[in-house]
């Protein structure tokens, strides 16, 4: 936009180093592709800091016996950025990605623009294996597979044992649990994520589903909404009026929501499991305290259902070699790179069998509820319009303590609408 | 970037009548820079003609199979979206102050530079620093600052105050942080202009006894008025399309979303190409209708053009 700016003219002698430079890089690229022998992939997925994913990928390599070498690329770290990145890519028919890491609310989306391809015949076999099922379904588009579930994710009800003896089994007891805290002067605050973005979709979504409702129609073409989304707005909104919001709730984002936590001013948490690690690692007085729970309930007789999370790998349309793509993919994603990126990475497998080896166990003390949270649990609309959905649900539903549950929930409604139809400007 | 204060040589004026030197002057003009005329159609008229057609179309890239011809529909959408005016209105706002902050403090820089009489350079560089730094780098150490528990500036500010999550410090900080970043050009399009007066009317003046608010006013500004209605054209079609401080402050979060910044996530996030590029389309007319007010009501020149004393 200001490229007019800083465009000052730069030394001759540089700019021909830069010119020589870039020239150079070019021609090493080249080199990489023509050596047809042994094929490289490219894996584009979240940027991990673990070190599991580049190991996973050398491991595949080897375990290949020189069919395909898989290079690992990192992906901006946010998910906006992310999506941004492949999508340009995708549109454009660059045959450089084979593999995809995605976003579990992204497949719909790929699978209808035609940027990835459909699993089928063996491969879709080995694929739904062992796999748990809720994570398969953010994989799966009009009843077709279009990606396998590598990681998973879900929140669970964090909670300090010091001031909370029996963790609450509902939203109101908890909120009165908080109110009853407030009054005795102790630490009191519900840490959940409030700011105007994804995660106060999945805040919604979570609620809504487990108030018996869902935020689109089983088939994708209408918003369901209805009263479980009128309760889910009124929780919200109770919250955020109420002594457990926290005073910076309408900006906090997971991160914020874990730092609070530690630093002692909170007495809930609903988060992902990387908090108890941290937890560990930046508060062990705390630590002895800290303890989980599951989500907390709607209504007292009908379960919970947290939103899932995680990443599923699809397999480019524009891959020049689909063939070893989906073998590569499985390798990536089989028990011992699963348990790797668990151990390592602290992300929550995607294969049942895990649940059960004590490795895992061991360092996922919660690894029993973190399974049965997956098996009740919901997932975001699967439509190939998911971000516009989303940023109609955040928008309506920011700041949360000036939720009006009816009006908030017609707006949404109408803006999904336009969405599904592609019409009208998002914010 | 040529200042275009000074009177140039074109002898382009219409109405009289040209000898037939001027005339193969002119010819030989026209035949040198054709080559720039069809790189500049080729790399802008493709691009606007592109965008104006993209916009008569329900395009959203993920349903490249729904694609269909719908008229001025996109347009209807844009303009009757809340969203689009809020928008209007932030982009209204951020430019209006942050020109005019920039002008008041660009005149003073540009008085200084032109007055120094030692360490001329050294003044007129350390002036220009801000200028010379890229805005996004410059946007990412404003984000920090102001960053509750990472930023020197933020310290400053009562404990749990977060300025870049709410809007009217959000959009205050933005006209900071443009302020900071622009002054300097707007400064060099002024000295340039201040260049313009002659030192005699000055002294003249300063002989019949004129004070020297009374010389800013009446002798200075008046001589220099086209260029800082130039300056001030600039400065106002630059600022009307901001986006880069915008992105990496706020991201547009908290309604501090600018126009540019609603039609990138239409295109970008929404993929939706044919409400993205009647946004564009829109930004654009936007802007020819600043330019086309400037040059017609104020007077302001058109750049290249000759100066009308």
């Amino acid at each position: 936009m200001h490229a007019r700016r800083g465009r000052a003219g730069r030394p001759r002698r540089t700019r021909a180093l830069v010119a020589l430079t870039l020239l150079a890089s070019a021609l090493a690229a080249c080199g990489g592709d023509e050596d047809t022998s042994r094929p490289t992939l490219d894996w584009y997925n979240f940027p991990d800091d673990s070190g599991a994913l580049q190991q996973a990928a050398d491991r595949c390599s080897r375990a290949s016996g020189g069919r395909y070498r898989i290079s690992y690329h990192k992906l901006p770290r946010a998910a906006d950025g992310q999506r941004q990145q492949l999508v340009r890519r995708l549109a454009a028919e660059d045959d450089s990605l084979d593999i995809l890491g995605l976003d579990v609310t992204w497949a719909a989306e790929f699978a209808e623009a035609r940027w990835i391809r459909e699993w089928t015949g063996e491969t879709k076999r080995r694929a739904t294996e062992g796999t748990l099922r809720v994570p398969l379904q953010t994989a799966t588009w009009k009843g077709k597979l279009y990606a396998v579930p590598y990681n998973t994710n879900i929140q669970l009800l964090w909670y300090r044992e010091d001031l909370v003896p029996t963790p609450p089994k509902t939203w109101s007891e908890m909120l009165n649990m908080s109110r009853e805290l407030a009054r005795r002067g102790e630490p009191h605050y519900v840490e959940i994520q409030g700011a105007q973005y994804e995660g106060l979709t999945v805040w919604f979504n979570s609620l809504v589903n487990s108030a018996g409702g869902a935020i689109l129609n089983p088939s994708a073409t209408e918003p369901s909404l209805g009263p479980p989304a009128v309760r889910a707005a009124s929780i919200m909104r109770d919250l955020a009026d109420s002594p457990a919001a926290d005073p910076s709730l309408p900006n906090q984002m997971e991160d914020q929501n874990r730092l609070a936590m530690e630093s002692g001013v909170a007495a809930f948490e609903l988060n992902y499991p990387f908090v108890y690690p941290s937890m560990r690692s930046n508060n062990p007085r705390l630590f002895k305290e800290f303890r989980w729970a599951p989500y907390p309930r709607v209504d007292a007789d009908r379960p919970s259902r947290p939103t899932v999370g995680g990443i599923d790998l699809a397999v480019s349309a524009y891959s020049r070699h689909p063939g070893l793509a989906f073998e590569a993919a499985l390798c990536l994603r089989d028990r011992e790179n699963q348990l790797t990126a668990a151990l390592e990475g602290g992300l929550p497998p995607t294969l049942r069998a895990l649940y059960d080896d004590p490795a895992f166990m061991k360092q996922y003390p919660f690894s029993k509820e973190v399974l049965s949270s997956l098996e009740r649990a919901s997932v975001r609309p699967l439509t190939p319009a998911y971000q516009n959905v989303s940023i109609a649900v955040s928008h309506a539903l920011s700041p949360p303590s000036r939720i009006e549950p009816e009006s908030a929930v017609d707006t949404i409604r109408e803006q999904i609408d336009q969405a599904l139809r592609s019409e009208g400007v998002i914010p | 970037m040529s200042t275009m204060a000074e009177p140039t040589k074109d002898e382009a004026k219409g109405g009289k009548p040209l000898s037939a030197g001027a005339r193969q002057e002119r010819r030989l003009g026209w035949l040198l820079c054709a080559p720039a005329v069809l790189v500049m159609v080729a790399v802008t008229a493709y691009p606007i003609g592109y965008a104006v057609y993209l916009s008569l179309q329900r395009y959203d890239l993920r349903f490249p199979a729904r694609a269909e011809f719908v008229g001025l529909s996109n347009y209807g959408a844009v303009l009757s979206s809340p969203f689009w005016w809020d928008a209007f209105w932030v982009t209204v706002f951020l430019t209006a102050v942050s020109v005019a902050i920039e002008l008041v403090l660009g005149m003073g820089l540009a008085l200084v530079m032109h007055r120094t009489l030692f360490a001329r350079g050294t003044v007129r560089t350390a002036v220009l620093v801000p200028y010379g730094i890229v805005t996004v780098v410059a946007a990412f150490s404003w984000q920090y600052a102001w960053t509750p528990e990472l930023g020197y500036l933020a310290e400053l500010l009562p404990s749990g105050d977060a300025p870049l999550t709410e809007q009217w410090p959000a959009l205050w900080l933005i006209v900071l942080a443009e302020v900071w970043k622009t002054t300097p050009f707007m400064a060099l399009l002024l000295l340039a202009g201040l260049a313009l007066v002659p030192e005699e009317t000055l002294k003249a003046a300063m002989v019949d006894g004129a004070t020297p608010w009374q010389r800013f006013t009446k002798v200075m500004l008046p001589l220099m008025k086209p260029a800082i209605l130039v300056a001030l054209l600039f400065r106002t079609l630059d600022a009307f399309r901001i986006f880069d401080n915008i992105y990496v402050l706020t991201s547009g979060a908290h309604g501090t979303g600018s126009l540019s910044i609603l039609g990138y996530d239409n295109l970008f996030t929404a993929l939706n190409l044919g409400i993205g590029s009647a946004i564009s389309v829109l930004i654009f007319l936007c802007v020819g209708i600043i330019a086309f007010t400037f040059v017609k009501l104020f007077g302001a020149a058109a750049p290249g053009a000759e100066v009308k004393r």
